[in-house]
């Protein structure tokens, strides 16, 4: 069985437990797929599930982008010098056991209920997750090789780019992965708690009408979303990363 | 052309108190091929480390040509490891051309057709065998067009065919380009095939035990008579030295 046709399938079950648990319970509070493609419909049509999305997409993305270029720097940075590394490492773990919840409240109390307070909420969230796992990646960094770019005395550019950094790709790769996730995650929290549009703001709305159908009409909406993204970008960027390490010997 | 002298006193291994080569002098003349042989642990590939600047010791004089070393800043340098290092996520071509200043697209071509490895430039390390990978990094060494060239074990576990056309392909390139060169090796047909001069090493803490003139001439074969003349007399007058000892019981 192919890979796509394994996937299509995982759907199909999932979709028919779902409208099997609908049938069986039988409730408002648990419509069937048929009331969620309905409210779908509704929403994409003639609300306003397009602006709100496109608007949370941009959050995503800024917050995704900052937190990434932050993280990956300051991973590095800890990852091969020790000295940074003990000098910042009980301040990793203190902002990396900081619920979200408080850096949110503690941003927009204090830089007001802005668009950038909100950004730098997410960021704050996201950098020590990723500095964790980039650390890991510089600290395990093959000397050996970084040895041969010494002795044929490459520029720093070269040794970065074409030896250093190549092996942190998976590391980069995974925590980009974990790091969409929980991005999005977080924004809608930020939007439900300080801002007056994007998914976040529109789940609120939908929970106050108790529109529970509109509520998984917009999780559908944006996992779908997430899944594009997983396929168009992260996907052929995993192949392009395995390049020459996954070969099998001729 | 590229002179060498070399003297070392109690170079510790990294993070031990341990000595891997205790004292250590010789001077290497220019183009010459000169063989260093001791038994495992010895510290030759400290040795070649600390030629090559990627090590040092507290008390060493490294001199080219009478003046610092300085890990060969001053030209280019030629590192065979005893594993190939090539980088994976670079193709064949892509490999050579990192050590390379400018493009370099026919330099590179030859040399594959010279390490027999023509049409080859594409792939990627993994997919290629072990003796290929190994030729690869020959012709990495050899493409910066080195002054000086440091081998360590390069045809270490390849099978007998492939290293005697290594061995082969070695010593054109370096008569071609006249490089000074300091070759590894603990096998000692292999030294006296290739090498101007052998250098004995004890165990460590290493110090040289023995020098000797290879006054063969050239080519020589891997298994002629005068190689293995030659061979047995040295055997015969110490039976120890490739265990690292010069005592004759």
């Amino acid at each position: 069985m192919s890979p796509v046709y394994g996937r299509l399938l995982m759907l199909i079950v999932l979709a028919s437990t779902w409208q099997g648990i609908a049938w069986l319970v039988n409730s408002s509070d648990f419509p069937s797929l048929f009331i969620v493609m309905e409210s779908f419909i509704y929403h994409f049509f003639h609300g306003d599930m397009l602006v709100n999305l496109s608007v949370t997409l941009t959050r995503v993305l800024i917050s995704f982008i900052i937190a990434m270029i932050l993280g990956v720097m300051i991973g590095i940075l800890m990852g091969i010098s020790k000295r940074l590394n003990q000098l910042s490492d009980t301040l990793l773990i203190i902002v990396l056991n900081i619920p979200a919840l408080v850096t949110i409240l503690l941003c927009y109390i204090w830089f007001g209920l802005v668009e950038s307070a909100a950004i730098m909420a997410v960021v704050i969230n996201k950098v020590p997750t990723v500095v964790v796992m980039i650390r890991e990646g510089a600290r395990v960094v093959d000397e050996d090789l970084l040895n041969v770019a010494k002795v044929y005395k490459l520029s720093l550019r070269k040794t970065f780019f074409n030896v250093f950094l190549p092996q942190l790709y998976p590391y980069i790769m995974a925590s980009a992965r974990a790091g969409l996730s929980l991005i999005w995650k977080i924004v809608l929290v930020v939007e439900l708690l300080g801002r007056s549009d994007g998914v976040g703001f529109a789940l609120n709305t939908l929970f106050q009408f108790f529109d529970i159908a509109g509520i998984l009409a917009y999780t559908f909406a944006f996992i779908s979303i997430v899944l594009v993204i997983e396929n168009l970008i992260f996907r052929p960027l995993d192949k392009l990363i395995a390049r020459g390490i996954h070969h099998d010997r001729a | 052309m590229i002179a060498l002298d070399v003297a070392i006193k109690d170079k510790y291994y990294a993070n031990s108190d341990l000595v891997v080569l205790k004292e250590i002098q010789f001077s290497v003349k220019p183009g010459e091929f000169v063989a260093i042989i001791g038994p495992s642990g010895s510290g030759k590939t400290t040795l070649l480390n600390m030629i090559s600047g990627l090590e040092e010791a507290t008390e060493q004089t490294l001199l080219c040509n009478s003046k610092p070393l300085n890990g060969g800043k001053a030209f280019p340098l030629g590192y065979v490891f005893q594993q190939p290092r090539l980088m994976p996520w670079l193709t064949v071509n892509e490999n050579i051309q990192l050590v390379l200043p400018t493009t370099q697209e026919t330099i590179i071509k030859t040399l594959l057709a010279q390490v027999g490895l023509a049409g080859k430039g594409d792939y990627y390390p993994k997919q290629l065998s072990g003796g290929m990978q190994r030729r690869v990094a020959i012709a990495r060494a050899f493409a910066v067009n080195p002054e000086l060239i440091l081998l360590d074990e390069p045809f270490n576990s390849l099978d007998a065919p492939t290293a005697a056309t290594l061995r082969l392909l070695l010593a054109d390139l370096c008569k071609s380009r006249g490089s000074t060169v300091v070759f590894v090796t603990h096998d000692l047909s292999e030294a006296i095939n290739l090498a101007d001069r052998i250098i004995f090493m004890s165990h460590s803490p290493s110090s040289i035990i023995h020098q000797t003139t290879v006054d063969l001439p050239k080519p020589r074969t891997e298994s002629g008579s005068n190689e293995l003349a030659w061979q047995a007399k040295l055997m015969n007058q110490y039976p120890q030295i490739l265990s690292g000892s010069l005592c004759t019981d």
